[in-house]
């Protein structure tokens, strides 16, 4: 999702003021207010409406919904003039394959629409062209530039000019080590051989796409009048859309726009842009199925049109704007037809069909054995399934290189996936130092483990009792089994290997139905000490596998 | 009158109906003595029959003068000037020395006692020597210290000018005198209490504490009475044990989903990409998919655990879309890549288990649907951790498989169910998921801020979802609104973090789930 900021004395001088029912009414097009203050809105736009980025794509969209400009809008396309061309190099193959280009004249600009204009191209960028990746955008002012246009891929070394924004001249190579730009998008040319330039007649270049364009001629000022438009990147159809939807921007703005000729090799020919609407099938049948509602033919037309696009009855279709990017199948447009009918006027219905509601068994277990410790005055408590090592290992007296689960570059110190619950009990009992004693504590969850290479999950129970001592929670395990009617299939044997956190001779393998299921022992004053516990402690810890099967038998 | 006296003695503790015939004593120490109690015990009974009406207590504070250690120890040796004008009387004429070794008085002692007898012009000291220079008369007269110490103990507002003086001379002198302050503490018998302590003298046989024993026989109970309590007095607070609040909740929207006539999914926090994203149509440059959302593990499966037909048409409806209603999606128009399926993800949403319950379902007869399905569960996402921001969190999941199924009924199970959760004012919006059409936002109206908060997403899932895990296109209602808002809402809590802090105090003191 993107938030887009537009002026907010535009925006009223074209639609009225921004008040509550304005609010709810954007909300229901689909692009809620984010925030307001005194000149600026902030507006969502959802990232399938990377036509909505651009105030004039915004508008124009409103004023359709709103039913001031229905249907879909025409833009007068200019055949090429001469040298309106670009000659596409087939040294681009293996860096940014693909580009289409325009020319949009008699523009007037001033630094609002200059800032508009770079903002929406930065949008675009981000959400449409993943992060330059799929396409990025160049606009350049006519008059620094010869035309025709040359698209094609150069040793690093050899690409020389001075970057936006910047006073020295610098290699390809120096733009992506150096320029803060560039090093932001190195890895897009990272390990190519050849990067890609546009070119004037001239030789001079006008920008290396994706990173940057050039000072002297790839930069738009209040004096341009006329601009060359190109997309490039990796996908061809991605990048088509985004030039559309730039001009036809600019456009609103008050520009013209013209075609121009691509060559490739081979006498392969293609005229850009291309706003031939996108058509499609739409059957009214499945509009009333899919909606629950009962529209006619004209209420179809109708909506369809709130949406910017024209339907034609004879063959029940749908011609789609060419900036929309968003319409992958006949749903899209069902979708758009609920948006235009008004989420709001829908009247919610819950059908009269009979199925038969059931909770997961082994949640219902989980329950009871929480209602029965509960009983017995024992607190549940919640904690991460994230943990940290030292949490988790450390201060569990185990050894510092003990292997743990990690999960790949977490934002916080949380790294680890737990793989009991016991250290999490004695970091509560750690963090409630000041609490009232005795305390009682018992969890039910996830944790993993991995053993040889793959990952298991298993749900445990664990309970911790401060002060507390083994008897004790040999009597609460006891007491649980008998509740749960397996009381004869549970019983308690020495333990061989003593856990680390446990005192040798104080702890008992938990055994159930002759498999061990866990442990239970008083834990050791060096691990109380390693969390400055001041209160004895007795923990228990067990795997609930055995016994959710032993329960649904 | 005489019902409340009788109502009065009845709510007498044992111990308050034992001093009540003392209270003329007057003196707490004395109160002991005869109640045979111990003063913490007086003490409080007394405060509680203030209370009743019974007494007055007044209390003043009083400086008193006491004999100190060495006092009491003069007192029966004599004070040392005595002891050493006793001796003088005796020799008349003594070395400085031997005087002092033959009145075995301490250094400081003796010197004092010469300071003394001087100030009393009763010796001289000439040479290293002492003369005796007094006459019997002066000998035998006590001194005004001897008078003082022996008058003690007495109130320091009694002292008549010479005494305070005296005073001043003893206390400059090691441990003779103490003075104190004292609280002290005067009982006032009310009127009612006069006629409670008349009446209550042959009041008597009032059950305390029910025993075995007095159960065990009718006659010691049959007619008696009980004593009183003062129901209203504070006792002390108890915890209980109880389930985490988080899950209370959870268990209710449980109830409430299988009441709904849905079945519960639960399945692994681990999951393939392919799972978690692909076969939800999520292409593969997906921004979600990134590190930077996610939590990877930093493990691939050797085998993607679907089966082949499956993952086919998942990389088909990826590449080049499904063919749905007479008409073709266009698909990503990517080239779909298997490996990248494999990597695995803690689940960002509880929506791969319908995923997965969806390719489940492509197994079962027709004949079963319609079906419903729900999951309350954890999932995770690469988050800071701030008041807002958790990496974990419950989701509420659902699903409806019904041929029949619409739009509306889509929004008539989210308002029956955020009804059952206490959300009546509800708003629908268009929203975007990358494997729903239509999509919604599901907001809830917060009567205190007068704004509309987000609850979270649902939709219908698409076409390029259903029929690659179902095999054909049947509409399937799904939603995913986030649980946590809806917990916090509801017990008042500011910050996420509070929802997994475990802090007892919190914990112990936290209302009931009452739904």
């Amino acid at each position: 999702m993107a938030i887009v900021t537009f002026s907010k004395n535009q925006f009223e001088k074209d639609f009225g003021t921004m008040d509550s029912k304005m609010e709810n009414k954007i909300a229901m097009f689909g692009t809620p207010l984010d925030g307001v203050d005194s000149n600026e809105l902030r507006i969502e736009v959802n990232p399938n409406r990377s036509d909505l980025l651009s105030y004039h794509g915004f508008s124009r969209a409103l004023k359709a919904f709103i039913g001031k400009e229905k249907g879909l809008k025409e833009y007068p396309l200019n055949k090429p003039e001469k040298n309106y061309s670009v000659t596409i190099d087939s040294s681009v193959k293996d860096v940014r394959p693909y580009t289409a280009c325009a020319i949009v004249r008699g523009l007037k600009f001033n630094d609002e629409r200059i800032k508009e204009l770079i903002e929406t191209q930065e949008k675009l960028h981000i959400t449409l062209g993943r992060k330059r990746k799929k396409a990025a955008i160049g606009i350049y002012p006519l008059e620094k530039i010869k035309l025709p246009i040359t698209f094609e891929a150069m040793e690093p070394d050899k690409i020389k000019f001075v970057p936006l924004e910047s006073e020295r001249e610098l290699s390809g190579l120096e733009i992506l080590q150096r320029n803060p730009t560039g090093k932001e998008y190195a890895h897009l040319l990272a390990g190519k051989a050849k990067f890609p330039v546009f070119l004037d007649a001239e030789n001079k270049v006008l920008s290396m796409p994706p990173i940057i364009n050039s000072q002297t001629t790839g930069k738009v000022t209040e004096e341009t009048k006329d601009v060359f438009v190109e997309c490039s990147g990796e996908d061809s159809e991605i990048l088509k859309k985004c030039l559309n939807i730039i001009v036809t921007s600019l456009s609103d703005m008050g520009g013209e726009i013209y075609q121009m000729n691509l060559r490739f090799g081979a006498g392969k020919k293609e005229i850009t842009p291309n706003l031939q609407p996108q058509k499609l099938k739409i059957s009214i049948e499945n509009v009333n199925k899919t909606l629950g509602l009962d529209l006619k033919e004209k209420q179809l037309k109708e909506f369809l049109e709130r949406m910017g696009h024209n339907y034609n009855a004879k063959d029940s279709s749908v011609e789609i704007p060419a900036w929309r990017t968003d319409i992958l199948h006949e749903v899209d447009l069902i979708e758009d037809v609920a948006i235009a009918y008004g989420y709001d006027n829908f009247v919610p219905e819950i059908p009269k069909i009979a199925t038969v509601g059931e909770k997961d068994g082994e949640e219902i277990i989980k329950k009871k054995i929480s209602e029965i410790l509960s009983g017995l005055g024992i607190i549940e408590v919640s904690n991460y399934h994230l943990t940290t090592k030292k949490d988790q290992v450390e201060k569990m007296g185990l050894p510092k290189d003990s292997e743990v689960l990690e999960v790949v570059g977490s934002k916080t110190e949380y790294t680890t996936l737990r793989e009991n619950l016991s250290h999490l009990l004695l970091k509560n009992l750690a963090e409630n130092v000041d609490s009232e004693y005795p305390q009682q504590i018992f969890e039910t969850g996830r944790v993993f483990s991995e053993s040889s290479g793959s990952i298991s999950e298993n749900e445990m129970l664990a309970g911790s009792l401060s002060s507390g001592n083994f008897t004790r929670i040999k009597q609460i395990i006891e007491y649980l089994f008998r509740m749960l009617n397996l009381e004869s299939k549970v019983n308690f044997k020495e333990t061989e290997e003593t856990p680390a956190h446990f005192i040798e001779g104080r702890t008992a393998d938990i055994i159930f139905n002759g498999e061990k299921i866990g442990s239970a022992g008083e834990v050791h004053p060096r691990v109380l000490s390693n969390w400055k516990i001041k209160m004895p402690a007795a923990l228990f810890e067990i795997k609930l596998e055995e016994i959710f099967k032993a329960l649904k038998e | 009158m005489e019902k409340n006296i009788n109502k009065l003695l009845e709510s007498l503790s044992p111990n308050e109906r034992k001093i009540l015939p003392h209270l003329d004593e007057k003196n707490i120490g004395e109160i002991c003595k005869k109640s045979n109690l111990d003063r913490v015990s007086v003490t409080r009974s007394l405060e509680y029959l203030k209370d009743k009406g019974v007494l007055e207590i007044m209390t003043r504070k009083l400086k008193l003068i006491s004999i100190g250690v060495n006092g009491a120890l003069y007192i029966k040796k004599g004070l040392p000037e005595r002891r050493l004008l006793n001796l003088l009387n005796e020799k008349r004429i003594l070395k400085l020395s031997e005087a002092a070794k033959q009145s075995s008085l301490s250094e400081d002692e003796f010197k004092a006692s010469l300071g003394m007898l001087k100030k009393r012009n009763l010796i001289d000291l000439k040479n290293g020597k002492i003369i005796f220079s007094g006459n019997k008369e002066e000998i035998s007269r006590k001194s005004p210290e001897e008078s003082f110490i022996e008058s003690l103990p007495t109130e320091y507002d009694s002292l008549t000018e010479e005494q305070s003086e005296t005073l001043k001379t003893l206390e400059r002198r090691k441990d003779i005198v103490r003075v104190s302050e004292e609280k002290i503490i005067e009982i006032k018998i009310t009127t009612l209490g006069k006629k409670i302590i008349d009446i209550g003298k042959e009041f008597r046989g009032l059950i305390e504490q029910i025993t075995p024993e007095i159960l065990k026989k009718e006659s010691s109970w049959k007619g008696k009475k009980f004593r009183r309590y003062d129901v209203t007095l504070p006792v002390p607070k108890i915890n209980g044990g109880r389930r985490h609040f988080v899950n209370q909740a959870i268990d209710y929207a449980r109830d409430v989903w299988s009441e709904m006539g849905f079945k519960e999914m639960t399945g692994n926090y681990i999951m393939s990409s392919f799972w978690n994203f692909d076969a939800l149509f999520q292409p593969q440059d997906h921004p979600a998919r990134e590190m930077h959302d996610t939590f990877f593990i930093d493990k691939k499966l050797q085998n993607l655990d679907a089966d082949k037909k499956t993952i086919e048409n998942v990389k088909k409806s990826h590449e080049v879309g499904v063919v749905a209603n007479g008409s073709r999606s266009t698909g990503w128009n990517y080239s779909w890549n298997e490996e990248e399926a494999k990597r695995l993800v803690l689940r960002t949403h509880t929506t791969c288990l319908s995923a997965q319950t969806l390719s489940k379902l492509a197994r079962t007869p027709r004949g079963t649907l319609p079906q419903k399905f729900f999951a309350i569960g954890k999932c995770l996402r690469n988050e800071t951790l701030d008041w807002s921001h958790g990496f974990e969190f419950n989701q509420t999941e659902g699903i409806v498989v019904d041929k029949n199924a619409n739009f509306r009924h889509l929004l008539g199970y989210l308002k029956e169910f955020f009804k059952k959760m206490g959300y009546e004012k509800l708003r629908f919006r268009p929203a975007y998921f990358p494997y729903t059409e239509p999509s919604i936002e599901i907001d809830f109206w917060h009567p205190e801020k007068k704004v509309w908060l987000e609850l979270g997403g649902a939709g219908m899932f698409r076409p390029e979802v259903v029929i690659p895990l179902l095999g054909e296109n049947i509409p399937v209602l799904a939603w995913g609104p986030g649980f946590d808002r809806m917990i916090m809402s509801y017990y008042q809590i500011k910050d996420l973090r509070e929802l997994y802090k475990n802090n007892l105090t919190q914990l112990r003191k936290m209302k009931f789930w009452m739904k």
